[in-house]
């Protein structure tokens, strides 16, 4: 059978989402950004909320998150996503709030804000991108940067008595009584995609069905930041960050306590 | 047993040429252009390989610029 005879509409089986908008994202090739978005766009169109939805962008590559998915946005301070989030929420309860997040963002300058939004157990979703560097600012360390990784304000590698311990929020989270579902995923093969469309998938439900705050971690590469190859990135990823940041779910609970 | 013909299309435009649907695919269908660059530069991936193609979408599902669509037949 020749491709010409099977490139036709009715035999589609995968297309770009209709919710993401006709434009090139300002990404590095390879950026697990793109994917996540992509998944984003999928489920809003697949669970019909697409009115609905706020999201609320960060500071950091995914800052024109608003550019390239086609609902409404709010841009938040640096770190402050989840404060908005809380705002936006309460005044809209009827709407699906969710937060982008990467880990300069949500585990740096805006714990208190991620963590105090958890606590209160406000019906959110938050994505949090943990690539375990700052890459739109150049490949600085970030709190979630590995021992002994090598960024462009650690040179020699991150040392644990100067810079201190890698900071794995993801777990603090699932401790507090606030949250319902705490997941970590990744988005490297096509079967770690599905599964973090799924988690996904779970968390927006649950924000939509007020169970609590849903955290998704999905541990992600930045291979400009660690001057590697896309795939190299991803092989990395699997060998090194998996160790700190094993995937699976750290909570999953009915409702928050 | 039925078979499956699969058949995907890339839009080279909006390729980055990161190679990670080269390397998700199971039958080594996608290769990136040796030569040839698209408006901004990069090498585009593109089916070289076309006829083992089985629709799997395994390429599509990881491309972060959702620039590849797949099609699948089953006789």
């Amino acid at each position: 059978m020749k491709p010409e005879d099977i490139i036709k509409p009715e035999n589609k089986v995968y297309s770009r989402p209709r919710l993401l908008n006709d434009v090139n994202t300002h990404y590095c090739p390879g950026c697990s950004h793109g994917v996540v978005h992509k998944l984003v766009a999928e489920l809003l169109e697949e669970m019909g909320v697409e009115d609905k939805a706020i999201g609320i962008a960060p500071v950091g590559c995914a800052v024109f998150a608003y550019n390239y998915i086609d609902i409404d946005w709010i841009e938040a301070a640096h770190g402050r996503a989840p404060a908005l989030a809380t705002a936006a929420s309460r005044l809209n309860p009827e709407c699906l709030v969710f937060t982008y997040q990467g880990d300069g963002d949500l585990a740096a300058i805006g714990t208190a804000e991620t963590i105090h939004a958890a606590n209160r157990g406000e019906n959110i979703t938050i994505i949090f991108i943990n690539n375990g560097i700052y890459g739109m600012t150049g490949g600085q360390m970030a709190p979630t940067t590995l021992l002994g990784m090598k960024t462009a304000t650690t040179p020699y590698g991150r040392n644990s008595e100067l810079n201190g311990y890698p900071l794995a929020i993801t777990d603090l989270l699932a401790r507090l009584d606030g949250t319902c579902y705490v997941t970590r995923q990744a988005v490297h093969t096509p079967a770690a995609v599905r599964k973090t469309k799924a988690a996904i998938k779970k968390a927006f439900t649950n924000s939509l069905e007020k169970r609590g705050t849903s955290i998704v971690e999905i541990v992600s590469t930045c291979n400009s930041g660690w001057k590697l190859t896309p795939a190299q990135s991803n092989q990395w990823m699997v060998e090194h960050m998996f160790e700190k940041y094993p995937l699976g779910d750290l909570k999953n609970v009915e409702h928050k306590a | 047993m039925a078979k499956v013909y699969g058949a995907v299309t890339v839009d080279s435009k909006r390729c980055k040429g990161c190679d990670l649907c080269v390397v998700a695919c199971p039958c080594d269908v996608l290769k990136l252009q040796p030569k040839d660059v698209n408006d901004r530069g990069y090498h585009y991936a593109f089916p070289e390989n076309p006829d083992a193609c089985i629709g799997c979408a395994a390429c599509a599902t990881v491309c972060p610029d959702a620039c590849i669509e797949v099609y699948r037949v089953r006789e």
